[in-house]
């Protein structure tokens, strides 16, 4: 069974209809990209599945519970966290306080232990730890968007737009990251314009367009798939 | 020595602007609306600690005691009842509201207090006074500024230290990445508007010590100047509602005692006017970063 399943799920601002049935599986240990051009609704997937939005019809299930209509602060607790668009860190609190918080859902005994851990993998948060997030670098950001989303321990990490207004050797860095987070053992669901990286580093993909989904299958395949290169990777 | 009884005047006023402008800010911080009802219940704040003291017999400690928590459960009542249903309605619609239920709690103690003002009884707070010199200290001056400063204090701890004193700075920031840590924002802003009411009740019986006079519109004016107190010092800033509400106090006595009393008021407006030309966040604001 899959760790995460969403079924035909409807979503709705106001009278435009976004989403027009998406379905998708995650299985434990994978990478899953969705992609997509601005506006397909790859956002509003992910949020709808983090439970910032509510679907109109549909379901969300999440190692083996159905997710769909609880609050964020119900699902964060499940193993289930988002590393938002734009980054989204506290832009006046200090690195370490945006990864204590991170870590909001979990008894406050285990939180050294992986402040510590996050300190070890993204080396440069523990040099900016009393700096305030709002004066890091965009690459900063990033990373202690991540460091701060892995902090509830998540079984399934969603990353949205990770690269976004990020330099060519930023986004490399950050994919790097991803890689080794999977090797790890996280599950990852990413959501990416750049779909060339996004390609390259995971095991399956779905292509969004306009609220439905075009195209799915291993990535390997996509990336190397006629209609994807001419649509989505410039060739 | 005129000048030092109007400075520690002003300072005493301006502690009871700010202990109300802490309110208005930490609201409009977590919530983002305006909660023009909050001066309101400054009024009933009084008036409980009133009817404790003159028709209960009750000591002034559990007078103040239960003034704060009718005004707690005030405060959360208001917020579930008229501002929590309209969460995802237009900041206009949450603004009328919390003037309706202004009007709405001014009606209410006329109904139960009357139109006629009751005098506040003296207690301990306002019993005596302390000399210094020739610097004649009423007590009720004392106890402000010490609440006052006691509040900062607290309130400090309380947002730097504590697990949902932490969760309201995030929902303050950010309230869709709060969400994302697993902050149940609806719980934070019931703490908020639960703090801000015990704080109204502690400056309506502040209030009514230094001005015993109380009447269903005994709250609106000085909820009025704690707003442009909030505003001044940077809305959404607890130290910025301080420093906003001490000054306000003090501009607003000088200006009574060496420009005119009669616009002494008008003085309060101005100076707020030619701040936010100056300075469009207030005094410790933080600019908002638009997201591009």
């Amino acid at each position: 069974m899959s760790l995460l399943s969403v079924q035909d799920i409807h979503v709705y601002y106001g009278a435009i209809h976004a989403i027009k049935g998406i379905s998708l599986e995650v299985e434990e240990k994978e990478i899953v990209t969705l992609i997509g051009a601005n506006g397909a609704g790859k956002s509003t997937t992910l949020n709808t599945i983090a439970g910032l939005h509510r679907p109109k019809s549909g379901t969300v299930t999440f190692a083996g519970e159905v997710l769909t209509g609880q609050p964020a602060s119900r699902i964060v607790p499940r193993g289930l966290s988002m590393c938002p668009e734009g980054r989204r860190v506290f832009p006046h609190m200090t690195v370490r306080e945006n990864l204590e918080m991170g870590g909001y859902v979990r008894p406050s005994s285990e939180i050294q232990s992986s402040l510590e851990e996050m300190y070890t993998r993204f080396p440069r948060l523990k040099e900016r730890e009393k700096q305030v997030a709002g004066t890091l670098s965009g690459g900063e950001q990033q990373m202690l968007a991540m460091a701060r989303a892995l902090m509830s321990r998540p079984r399934l990490l969603m990353l949205d737009e990770p690269s976004m207004g990020l330099a060519p050797i930023l986004v490399e860095q950050i994919f790097s990251i991803i890689q080794e987070l999977h090797n790890s053992g996280v599950t990852i669901l990413l959501v990416e314009q750049n779909a060339q990286m996004a390609l390259s580093v995971a095991d399956r993909a779905y292509v969004l367009e306009t609220g439905n989904i075009s195209l799915s299958g291993r990535a390997e395949d996509l990336l190397h798939d006629e209609k994807v290169q001419k649509a989505y990777l410039g060739s | 020595m005129i000048f030092l009884d109007n400075l520690i005047n002003g300072l005493s006023l301006g502690s009871i602007y700010a202990i109300i402008a802490l309110g208005y800010t930490m609201v409009y911080g977590i919530a983002k609306m305006l909660n023009f009802a909050h001066g309101d219940v400054i009024m009933v704040g009084g008036y409980m600690a009133f009817c404790g003291l003159q028709y209960w017999g009750v000591p002034t400690v559990l007078s103040l005691v239960i003034a704060m928590a009718v005004c707690t459960v005030l405060g959360v009542t208001i917020e579930g009842l008229a501002y929590r249903p309209l969460r995802q309605a237009p900041g206009l619609a949450v603004l009328i509201t919390a003037i309706g239920m202004s009007y709405l709690l001014q009606n209410l103690a006329l109904m139960i207090w009357g139109a006629n003002p009751k005098s506040f009884p003296t207690t301990f707070i306002n019993g005596s006074s302390i000399r210094l010199g020739s610097l004649n200290i009423s007590s009720a001056t004392v106890y402000t500024i010490l609440a006052n400063v006691i509040i900062m204090v607290l309130l400090t701890l309380f947002t730097s230290r504590t697990r949902m004193g932490k969760a309201m700075r995030c929902v303050s920031q950010d309230r869709g990445a709060a969400q994302l840590m697993g902050i149940n924002v609806n719980r934070t802003i019931t703490v908020t508007f639960a703090i801000g009411s015990a704080l109204a009740a502690i400056a309506g019986v502040l209030l009514c010590s230094s001005y015993p006079i109380l009447q269903p519109t005994t709250g609106s004016m000085p909820g009025i100047k704690a707003f442009t107190a909030a505003v001044f010092g940077g809305i959404g800033s607890i130290p910025g509602a301080m420093l906003g509400g001490v000054l306000l106090g003090v501009i607003e006595i000088f200006g009574k005692a060496y420009i005119s009393t009669e616009l002494g008021d008008a003085i309060v407006f101005a100076v707020l006017i030619v701040v936010l030309l100056v300075r469009p966040t207030g005094l410790l604001g933080k600019a908002v970063r638009e997201k591009v």
